[in-house]
């Protein structure tokens, strides 16, 4: 097996470096070969690794790979986990990889840095992959950081472009707030449980979950300390408020990477780490409330913004703000399982949407504004039909994978006794009615209504090489089937089955999905729940309303936006993060650098002690010169002053009065 | 196949006595002069793989002894050994001088065999300052070391050279005449000048505190520390490439190693009634130095910022063991902090050495140093633009680069001296990225900015050859660090026990 985990991570590290090294010399088709021969390698493997854990032949693998360093006793290691969670987390990321490997073909078909972006993305492949299957906090951070890189290096992949150096550079040092907290995390669970293996910190901290360190001035549980900061380090990378900021700017970005990193995979690693950790959460009720709250937080005010963009990408980022946003929440509620469900799900039918977003941005001539859309129904058939289903699916649609997902983790909310769950359940079900009304607005301003196109846009339509519309939709068909079937199939062994064994802990106290479990009687009968449940009604009011100002009547649209113009002007200003940050961090900081430098380095030691001291020198020896006069008597004066000031001292010390 | 030779002997000495056959035949003919120092550097950098291969790992004491009378009216001896402290930082300065070597080739047209000799001179000084067990030994190799330097800047340099130099001279003289006073105070106490004879004294810890005030002067201004590192900016902005280079990565590795050597084994009681000092000044340079280097305007000032921050976390890795020690971390945790402040010295070596030569590439081209002058680099020198990205990652502490190592070390073992620590120092993920990478954002990225810029070519084979090898090594030692660690372990375990017999 350890061959097999290791040709599984490999394969598109080796496609990586070979078109990242010789991309000139193997050309742009061979590069592209390789690394979607590699990404299919490491798919393949990884459901069959899938399939084993499924059919129950394969045990979870946890084994070493090589130390990385020894200090003292001390091992640090790299190493995988392979468990039920990890596998499904392998094929969640390999297989959306895949898809976007073939989609990018076609997306970046007249890009001149075609054999650089499928480096860049069998990269990302590779360190996704790391972070997954880790088996301790070291190749953890690794990941983490790895996948951060990539994700700075494709956000600024259009490198000329002053809007995208701007977002990579912000996603970058946001990101890297968020680590401040995580590595702070690592070096807590290294000090308190004397490991960073993940087994062995999982057995320390069950064997004292009282443990409590001194902070702030009090005493505060280890393990609650542990969370926090680790949680920080989710909330840098999975976009929760306040360090969302960089996932709407990532959008600068080509659109197979909004698609793979922005919205199904890499922004999904703080749902996977916490998940992973909740053999170390489970013990700390207030870490948990807080990625509750903070979850619930992000699902509806995130999602409120995305009414106002009219960039269709950043519409669909906003909703994955607020969708990661729903996980966070089913994480805090201990719904783990919820939480893991709803990213794959989230996973198959956003990557769509972002991949459909694209194949109407390439057929428009890199046209992102919906108000310069409409009718596009008629001439891209397959991408409005797909379209449609993932925006089924994402507003949860009975019976569509979606609706399996969201559904679980309001049922799970409501059933929560958390401190915080009211106010939660009451985010996710208003969250709802939002999601719905950006979903239509975007769904029926770009694909029916009016035309809006601009000539030149429509002209370029008709001049596109042949395979490029084609090679762009069979991702998004292979995409639209798992988005609407794979909750259907999966959400009884997933979230009732006791699918994650092992990988998953959840304290019996806080098992709401065992409550819930007792309600659920099969997939087909959760669906018709639907009728009795305000989730369903709120989703069709949201359509209703989307339908009605944005296709029946959008005549009566400025009339509404001027009577909410102040909230409005809230929303467009993103509550005005971006303003505090740019001004007050940012600003802020070089403010402070250039004063230390001016006033501490130049002015003080500089300016007062250094050459301060240079020019004292300069003066006494000018006094000193002075005291050569050249005269004898003033020499022997000074001899003798000299001498009794000797004798003096010998005087002192024999007399003891030193 | 080494063992019956002095090794350390040729390691000194080859690279002067090269240095001075360079300047007696090379003059008239600068492309023999250049071949001829090639070779002396890749001797010279080969032997010293040769001292690593025959270097005993799991040995604490030192290996490779040489010990001869050399003023034997003064007890003075020629007394050369290396042991895991050491012996990196050996092979660190024969690569990090063959690099310089290189870099120079088609670059240094005025009077190229000069340069070239200083250059192996200083080489040939630095390995003897850190292979002297001797102490007066060690301090003619620390003060030698002073005037190749100095001759380079003041040759070679920019247009405010004079100022740079006499900065340099003065800041590290007069921290040198106060240690040379310790040494011959603990000569007399300790009966010889062995450096290794001086760790048993047992002085009062108010004679402690006068010893290690006055190392800490040599030392500190070498590091350099906040507030005596304000030579390093002005020294690096006027230094030619090469200058900087070994600027960068050999002499401020002298201040911490002679932290190592000195100050903590001679002073264990005055480091633990001082490390409130150093540790305030060590988190000072990173939290206060990274806001400093963050708005350079000139690529040269913002990297020296760079390393003074930097080396802030080798400072900190040594002195915070204390602490370390008394809250409960034990003998592992004290280990992670010397050894991340060590592992933090050779990579800060690479990459410093890396980021130096990028800039010297850039120079070479655009004569400038400005941020400003530049913008859109990529799009002329893509393989150049990818190296200088991985640098200046690396610079930032990424995972799976060497930058990552160290301060990953030094962070966690900070943490369990108290949770403040650790957080003032993981301020640097932010810093440290903050700086790095707005200036490779007008550096490197971008539209074209100017005439100039368009007219870039991408690095040659020659500049491929440099950057890329430390590329690599860079890569290696941040996916691998287990052998470097097993190197210096040992040494730094027993240097533990006499911190803290206790232990």
């Amino acid at each position: 097996m350890k061959l097999i985990y290791l040709l599984i991570v490999l394969a598109p590290l080796f496609g990586a470096a070979v078109a990242g090294l010789a991309g000139g010399a193997i050309g742009r088709a061979n590069a592209h070969r390789l690394t979607i021969l590699a990404v299919a390698v490491s798919a393949g493997l990884s459901l069959w690794v899938l399939y084993q854990h499924v059919s129950g032949t394969a045990t979870s693998f946890n084994e070493t790979i090589y130390t990385w360093a020894m200090v003292g006793d001390l091992r640090l290691e790299v190493g995988f986990l392979v468990d039920r969670l990890t596998a499904v987390m392998m094929v969640v990321v390999t297989t959306v990889s895949l898809a976007v490997h073939v989609y990018t073909v076609g997306y970046m078909h007249d890009d001149p840095g075609y054999q650089r972006f499928f480096s860049y993305i069998n990269l990302f492949t590779f360190a996704m992959l790391m972070l997954v299957m880790a088996n301790n906090f070291l190749q953890l951070f690794f990941g983490w950081e790895a996948v951060g890189l990539v994700s700075y290096l494709l956000i600024g992949f259009w490198y000329k472009k002053e809007s995208a150096i701007f977002a990579n550079l912000k996603a970058f040092l946001v990101n890297r707030v968020g680590d401040f907290g995580f590595l702070l995390g690592i070096a807590a669970v290294l000090f308190y449980y004397n490991s960073l293996d993940y087994v062995e910190v999982f057995g320390a901290a069950r064997a004292a979950p009282e443990l409590t360190m001194s902070i702030f001035g009090t005493e505060a549980l280890v393990v609650t300390v542990a969370c926090l900061l680790l949680f920080i380090g989710a909330m840098g990378k999975s976009a929760q408020v306040p360090l969302h900021v960089w996932l709407p700017d990532s959008m600068e970005g080509p659109t197979p990477i909004s698609a793979l990193i922005h919205a199904a995979t890499m922004v999904t690693a703080g749902i996977y780490l916490v998940a992973r950790m909740s053999p170390l959460f489970e013990f700390s009720e207030t870490a948990l409330t807080v990625v509750l709250v903070l979850g619930a937080i992000t699902a509806l005010f995130m999602g409120l913004v995305g009414l106002v963009q009219h960039d269709i990408k950043r519409v669909i980022a906003y909703s994955t703000l607020s969708q990661l946003g729903y996980m966070f929440v089913a994480l805090g509620a201990s719904a783990y399982a919820a939480g893991v469900f709803h990213l794959m799900t989230h996973a198959f039918f956003k990557a769509l949407l972002f991949l459909g977003a694209g194949a109407i941005i390439v057929a428009l001539h890199h046209e992102q504004d919906m108000r310069r859309m409409g009718n596009l129904r008629r001439y891209l058939p397959i991408t409005h039909i797909t379209m449609l289903l993932g925006t089924l699916a994402l507003v949860g649609t009975p019976l569509f994978s979606g609706y399996y997902s969201k559904d679980a983790i309001i049922e799970a909310v409501h059933l929560s006794d958390r401190a915080g769950a009211g106010f939660a359940y009451v985010a996710v079900l208003l969250g709802v009615f939002i999601t719905s009304l950006y979903s239509f607005r975007l769904y029926f301003l770009v694909f029916w209504g009016e035309e809006r196109i601009d000539p030149h846009a429509r002209e370029h339509m008709s001049h596109l090489p042949r395979y490029v519309l084609p090679v762009m939709q069979w991702p998004l068909i292979l995409l639209a089937i798992p988005s609407v079937v794979i909750g259907y199939f999966t959400i009884a062994p997933m979230l009732f089955g006791g699918f994650f064994g092992e990988a998953i802990f959840v304290a019996p106290a806080n098992d709401v999905l065992a409550l819930l479990s007792e309600k659920f009687h099969g997939s087909f009968a959760f669906a018709l729940h639907a009728a009795v449940n305000p989730a369903f009604w709120l989703a069709v009011a949201g359509a209703i309303v989307a339908w009605f100002f944005f296709n029946f009547r959008p005549s009566l649209l400025p009339m509404v936006n001027a009577r909410l113009k102040p909230v409005i002007e809230v929303l467009e200003n993103k509550y005005g993060f971006d303003v505090l940050y740019n001004q007050g961090f940012a600003g802020g900081g070089r403010l402070l650098g250039r004063a230390l430098w001016r006033v501490g380095d130049q002015g003080l030691i500089d300016g007062l002690i250094v050459n301060g001291t240079a020019r004292t020198i300069g003066r006494l020896a000018g006094l000193l010169r002075g005291a050569q006069s050249g005269y004898l008597y003033h020499y022997a004066f000074a001899m003798i002053l000299g001498l009794l000031l000797l004798l003096s001292v010998f005087v002192a010390n024999w007399q003891g009065w030193f | 196949m080494f063992e019956g030779l002095p090794l350390l002997s040729l390691l000194v000495w080859l690279p002067v006595l090269g240095g001075v056959a360079v300047l007696l035949t090379g003059a008239q003919n600068a492309e023999r002069a250049r071949w001829f120092s090639l070779g002396i550097a890749v001797v010279v950098f080969l032997l010293s793989l040769a001292l690593w291969q025959g270097f005993e790992t799991g040995e604490a004491g030192m290996q490779w002894v040489e010990r001869n009378a050399w003023i034997a009216a003064f007890d003075i001896y020629y007394h050369l050994g290396v042991d895991g402290i050491s012996m990196p930082l050996v092979v660190l300065t024969a690569f990090s001088t063959l690099l310089v070597v290189i870099a120079a080739w088609e670059v240094v047209r005025y009077k190229p065999a000069q340069y070239l000799a200083a250059f192996l001179i200083m080489e040939g000084i630095m390995i003897g300052v850190f292979s002297a067990l001797d102490a007066i030994l060690f301090y003619v190799f620390f003060e030698a070391m002073l005037i190749p330097m100095f001759l380079i800047i003041g040759i070679w340099g920019g247009p405010n050279r004079i100022y740079a130099t006499v900065k340099f001279f003065l800041y590290t003289f007069l921290g040198s005449v106060m240690m040379l006073i310790a040494l011959i105070y603990l000569r007399i106490q300790a009966g010889s000048f062995g450096i290794t004879d001086f760790y048993g004294l047992a002085l009062p810890l108010g004679t402690q505190v006068m010893i290690f005030l006055a190392l800490l002067a040599a030392f500190a201004v070498k590091v350099p520390m906040f507030p005596v590192h304000t030579w390093l900016p002005d020294a690096h902005v006027e230094a030619p490439t090469g200058g900087s280079v070994i600027l960068a990565a050999i002499t401020l590795k002298i201040g911490g190693y002679g932290f190592l050597r000195f100050s903590l084994p001679i002073t264990p009681d005055a480091s633990l009634a001082l490390d409130w000092l150093l540790i305030g000044l060590s988190l000072i340079a990173v939290v206060y130095i990274g806001l400093v280097a963050m708005v350079q305007e000139d690529l040269k000032k913002l990297i020296a910022y760079s390393s003074i921050a930097h080396m802030g976390f080798v400072t900190l890795g040594f002195f915070l063991v204390f602490r370390i020690i008394a809250a409960g971390g034990g003998e592992n945790g004290a280990l992670l902090a010397l050894e991340g402040g060590m592992v933090q010295m050779i990579s800060h070596g690479f990459i410093s050495a890396a980021m130096f030569l990028s800039v010297g590439v850039l120079y070479d081209r655009m004569h400038t140093r400005m941020i400003s002058d530049f913008g859109g680099v990529a799009t002329r020198m893509p393989v150049f633009a990818g190296l200088f990205v991985l640098f200046a990652m690396a610079n930032a502490g990424l995972p799976g680069t060497s930058g990552f190592v160290g301060e990953f070390m030094v962070i966690l073992a900070s943490f369990q001296a108290g949770f403040w620590y650790a957080a003032v120092a993981a301020l640097t993920l932010i810093l440290g990225a903050a700086y790095s990478l707005w200036m490779i954002k007008r550096v490197v990225y971008g539209e074209v900015k100017n005439d100039q810029v368009e007219a870039l070519e991408d690095i040659n084979r020659r500049e491929l050859l440099l950057l890329g090898s430390l590329a690599v090594i860079i890569l290696f030692f941040g996916v691998f660090p287990a052998p470097l660690i097993a190197v210096m372990e040992p040494s730094l375990a027993a240097l533990l026990q006499i911190m803290v017999p206790t232990l």
